[in-house]
């Protein structure tokens, strides 16, 4: 069955003289994130730009504005964009141990109200997507969470989370990459390397891969 | 992909290393940077690079090398240095009064050293960073297509780590065209580091901020706080609204201007972490960028809105800057 044409609409917006933000849409789903993803690689080909980088479901083009301008490249994005996206192969699997006997556990577990075997339970049962890598070195969105588990951020975020510690938020869940501050709730701990500085790519997670977590003991 | 590739005809220069000069004392915060890796983005590791390019590239070009050849940035006092051998160097950016031999030397200009002189910095007189470029290029770690150092990594640079007392520093060759000592950017060529005024370009969230907020936004006074480094600066000033539906994290790029709950927005500088979700209502244009790269916490600025054109026209006018510096 081939693939409903898509009514995306690009929205492009400046960031700056030699970056634009073209827009896919604003809601957390994995088609978005697949054009994302296939228009970022698309426009990776073109000379005239030097990095695109998927988001959840956007892309943002870093260019040479010596080579071309913001109106041309978004002319550009805008035909790329109404092309059919490539069949999108899926991702490759990796499979995380987690611990769940994170700082968090006992309070996500309260304001959900279940049981700390049910969040581990509950957390690992999913295969979830890399939406996007990036913020810190190696760190990867992934989603989406199961509903019940969604809560808010923390509203004092810790000013710092050790490496590897497994976290949700919102409809999403991540691993810290690095010691780093952090606003997550911290349900588990892997001991899986997302950052692998001495490798090329130096991340283990790239976008359009899948996640599986799998309750390991310590 | 690795992030490495080469273009195709891309060949490994044979470089051989010479110690040009070692490290008496470090400065306050000394590092190897060049133009950092784009490429590296995508894994979410921040650009990095020179935090003024402008004045980066100025170093490389008076003492004959290719611009993206590594330098030294020197963050708030300049190191002391001693020529282990003949060579030429460059200081540019900000002005740390430098000084050979206890001789007052002038900025932006290529000077010869010989063995055994000290290129030394007597006090901070304007500005932020200072850039120390020597003929052949600094020589140090590759990480990820660069030198720049990142120290949240510790990779790339001087083994990914400020510079210390005893270190030596390694020229990459011999300088690309011939090495002429007095090679100088003229006054008027230099970007004016007094101006504080960031020239920026309205960003996607914009809107968010309204009408009243826009006018804030361009007509008010800014302060660098405490929290300012290559990362980013947090500026305190009039609180900015920019409050709306929780936006989907994006790729950020560095001159981005977010507005987080708190109001008080962040300057995203050099090694800006690469995506996030706060909203973006303005980018500093490029060209404005070697001006913000000198601020200090303390320093009062302002942004005036430019037009993309505007912005390609002041662009324009760096290059030809620089250009004039190729000989």
């Amino acid at each position: 069955m081939p693939a409903p044409r898509s009514t995306t609409r690009v929205r492009t917006h400046p960031l700056g003289d030699a970056a634009l933000l073209a827009e896919l849409g604003t809601r957390l789903d994995t088609a978005l994130n697949t054009r994302a993803i296939a228009l970022a690689n698309a426009l990776k080909k073109r000379r005239d730009v030097r990095q695109a980088v998927a988001g959840y479901a956007s892309v943002t083009v870093h260019f040479d504005p010596d080579q071309t301008t913001h109106d041309a490249l978004a002319a550009a994005i805008k035909r790329l964009a109404s092309k059919r996206p490539p069949m999108a192969e899926p991702g490759r699997l990796h499979r995380i141990p987690v611990v769940y006997d994170g700082p968090d556990i006992e309070a996500v577990a309260a304001r959900v109200g279940l049981s700390p075997a049910q969040v581990a339970e509950i957390h690992a049962r999913p295969i979830y997507r890399v939406f996007l890598v990036g913020f810190v070195p190696g760190w990867a969105y992934l989603g989406p969470l199961p509903e019940e588990l969604e809560l808010p951020r923390r509203h004092v975020p810790r000013t710092q989370v050790p490496a590897g510690s497994v976290a949700i938020a919102g409809r999403q869940s991540g691993i810290y990459p690095l010691p780093t501050p952090g606003g997550w709730h911290l349900i588990g701990r892997t001991s899986v390397k997302l950052f692998l500085p001495d490798a090329d790519p130096p991340c283990l997670f790239r976008a359009g891969d899948r996640v599986k977590f799998f309750a390991a003991r310590s | 992909m690795p992030l490495s590739r080469r273009r195709p005809g891309q060949v490994l220069r044979r470089t051989k290393l010479r110690e040009v000069l070692r490290v008496r004392k470090p400065g306050l915060l000394t590092t190897v940077q060049d133009l950092g890796r784009p490429n590296a983005i995508s894994a979410g590791v921040p650009p990095g690079g020179a935090m003024d390019r402008f004045a980066h590239r100025a170093a490389n070009l008076l003492v004959g090398n290719d611009e993206g050849a590594a330098t030294l940035e020197c963050t708030l006092s300049g190191p002391e240095l001693v020529a282990l051998e003949n060579c030429l160097v460059a200081v540019t950016g900000a002005d740390f009064d430098p000084r050979v031999n206890g001789e007052q030397e002038a900025t932006w200009s290529g000077m010869f050293l010989s063995r055994g002189d000290e290129l030394t910095f007597a006090g901070r007189r304007q500005g932020g960073r200072a850039y120390i470029a020597v003929a052949g290029g600094i020589a140090a770690d590759r990480w990820l297509t660069s030198m720049s150092t990142n120290l949240m990594t510790a990779r790339g640079g001087m083994h990914g780590r400020q510079l210390l007392a005893g270190d030596v520093i390694a020229a990459a060759g011999d300088a690309r065209s011939p090495a002429i000592s007095g090679r100088q950017l003229g006054h008027n060529l230099r970007p004016d580091y007094t101006d504080h005024t960031l020239r920026a370009i309205a960003g996607p969230h914009m809107r968010r901020l309204g009408a009243e907020g826009r006018k804030t936004l361009f007509g008010s006074e800014f302060k660098v706080s405490r929290d300012a480094d290559r990362m980013g600066y947090r500026l305190e000033g009039p609180t900015l609204d920019a409050s709306g539906d929780e936006l989907l994290s994006f790729g950020l790029a560095a001159g981005a201007l977010q507005v987080p709950r708190s109001g008080q927005p962040i300057l995203l500088m050099a090694d800006h972490q690469t995506a996030g979700g706060y909203p973006v209502v303005a980018t500093v244009a490029s060209a404005a960028m070697p001006v913000a790269a000198q601020l200090l916490p303390g320093d009062r600025l302002t942004f005036a809105e430019v037009s993309i054109e505007a912005a390609r026209e002041i662009r324009a006018a760096q290059r030809a800057a620089l250009d004039s510096l190729i000989t």
